[in-house]
């Protein structure tokens, strides 16, 4: 079954294209994630999938109701966790967790069944009197998280909940998102992290309000066409240089340590060696593996 | 470029920076990273002049800082990803804003501007409204603001979190285009893929050094692929998940 379900969804902000034609199927008791940029449209297409977006374009489906018909429906039974925080500051995070409890209707004797079980993975029990604002913003994320859940949702829809927290938090949150799952829960996430794409079972690209792929991370990764190489030297300056010159090259990056060369065929070592010959710093040479990143460039053109 | 012996803050009993020792070359992109509370930022303060040392001395560009922290901010420029441009400006007019921030005369720093803006190819941006500006631009012209008074040093606030991939690696190759010029970069960051770009890193911990390097020779003595893999290794993503 799928929890969610968008057809030919199209949406505009004035004269402006925020999503075109988006087509996703969200199976049951997975991580799906949607990756992309900055104003990409994920967080136009996470409010449609809320019901907080009047849309006109397409359909969609939550937990097979529509999302513009069965909004109350829907609500009841998802968690949404926006981008910007969403807690009160000044209220504690016990505070904060009675609180959307309280709004969406949990009883008392369940509500307090669900704090302590909110509790055991979020590990903020100990803070439980502290005023949300004064929570670290690993801490805030996983507060914002546990409200998202406190009313047992099948499905939590998540919109960017790793942005601005360091990596070592943003760790411990997708293994409290992998945990959910465990327990059964449908989980839909964006990111604009593409090195997030590897935590879940199934992503979504998107770009400029497209779906420019689709699929699990590594069949995403296996339709990568073409050879990627890493080039070391002890002058990467002058490497790079020296191969911007080269007419036939035009998929080049410098990184700090390493110079990228992307090519729809494979290059040969005499190739290389030629190079080499020509400009000495060219100290090696090796095959790679393309990352998320590289796919979405590739699809990206 | 800079140079820090035996740096050290302390708050109250609470040792932000703890015998820092660096040393940054010209022309060189450097990477501060650490997870929030590592003391990248309080060392960034010390570096800019923005707060004194408790003890141990810093050198930018031959100045001490703590003796002359004005003129140290004079010869550095800064850049964030986040609000450093307005929106309902003009590009051009950011840029004068800017000059005028730093206490130039247009006059005095056009020659540099005009060529900063070709260098970045933003001639035919510049009339537009900034907030009309594709992602890309907009980063390039808050870059361009951050040069306007010629600095040696320019300091990069997690310039590319969350841009699209294509832009991310555009800007990179204007960054590398300074450096290859002479100037000196330090880049601050969360994002490990923008780690990727830095000549050296510095992995900071409890207030302290933890490693210090190129990210490609970092990657192979330490047995991973990513500089993600790296920093969890580092900063104890183990003891987060227990």
């Amino acid at each position: 079954m799928n929890v969610v379900l968008v057809k030919e969804l199209g949406f505009a902000y004035g004269l402006q294209a925020a999503l075109q034609n988006v087509n996703l199927e969200v199976p049951e008791g997975l991580i799906y994630g949607l990756i992309g940029p900055d104003s990409a449209g994920k967080t136009t297409l996470i409010r449609a999938i809320c019901t907080l977006l009047p849309y006109k374009q397409g359909m969609i489906e939550v937990l097979g109701r529509d999302a513009l018909k069965n909004s109350a429906a829907i609500r009841a039974q998802i968690g949404y966790m926006p981008q910007r925080f969403s807690l009160y500051k000044d209220l504690s995070v016990e505070q904060n967790l009675e609180f959307f409890g309280r709004l969406f209707g949990v009883n008392s004797q369940t509500r307090g069944q669900n704090m302590e079980k909110l509790y055991r993975f979020s590990h903020l029990k100990p803070f439980a009197k502290r005023l949300a604002g004064n929570l670290s913003g690993g801490m805030q994320q996983k507060l914002a998280l546990s409200c998202a859940l406190i009313h047992t949702p099948s499905l939590i829809v998540l919109d960017e909940p790793t942005f601005g927290v360091d990596p070592v938090s943003r760790m411990e949150f997708w293994s409290i998102l992998h945990s959910l799952k465990q327990e059964g829960i449908s989980i839909l996430v964006s990111t604009p992290y593409m090195d997030e794409a590897e935590q879940c079972d199934l992503i979504s690209l998107i770009d400029k309000g497209q779906i420019i792929g689709q699929g699990s991370p590594a069949d995403i990764l296996a339709a990568w066409s073409g050879w990627l190489y890493r080039l070391k030297s002890s002058d990467l300056q002058n490497l790079y240089r020296f191969l911007k010159a080269q007419s036939c090259l035009d998929d080049l990056q410098l990184f700090g340590g390493e110079i990228h060369l992307g090519s729809d065929s494979q290059l040969s070592d005499s190739l290389f060696i030629n190079w080499q010959r020509q400009c000495p710093c060219l100290e090696g040479w090796e095959q790679i593996q393309p990352s998320m990143e590289d796919a979405f460039l590739k699809m990206m053109k | 470029m800079i140079e820090t012996i035996n740096l050290n803050r302390k708050f109250g009993s609470f040792t932000a920076v703890d015998n820092l020792n660096l040393k940054i070359d010209k022309a060189e992109i450097f990477g501060f990273l650490g997870a929030n509370g590592a003391g990248k930022t309080t060392t960034l303060r010390m570096l800019c002049g923005l707060l004194t040392p408790t003890s141990g001395t810093i050198t930018v560009n031959g100045l001490n800082v703590v003796k002359n922290p004005e003129a140290v901010k004079r010869s550095l420029g800064y850049m964030s990803q986040k609000f450093s441009l307005y929106g309902d400006l003009r590009g051009i007019e950011n840029l004068q804003f800017y000059t005028g921030i730093y206490g130039i005369s247009w006059t005095a720093a056009k020659t540099n501007i005009k060529s900063l803006i070709s260098q970045f190819d933003l001639d035919k941006y510049l009339k537009l409204k900034t907030s009309e500006l594709p992602m890309g631009y907009k980063q390039r012209l808050s870059l361009v603001c951050a040069l306007v008074h010629n600095p040696p040093l320019v300091f990069l606030d997690e310039p590319t979190s969350g841009v699209d991939p294509k832009a991310r690696r555009e800007f990179w190759q204007v960054i590398n285009e300074l450096a290859y010029r002479g100037k000196t970069v330090i880049v601050s960051t969360h994002f490990m893929d923008e780690a990727e770009y830095c000549n050296r890193v510095l992995i900071m911990q409890a207030g302290r050094e933890e490693v210090c390097g190129n990210p490609l020779q970092l990657k192979q003595s330490h047995r991973v692929a990513t500089m993600q893999q790296l920093f969890l290794k580092i900063a104890g993503a183990d003891n987060a998940q227990s």
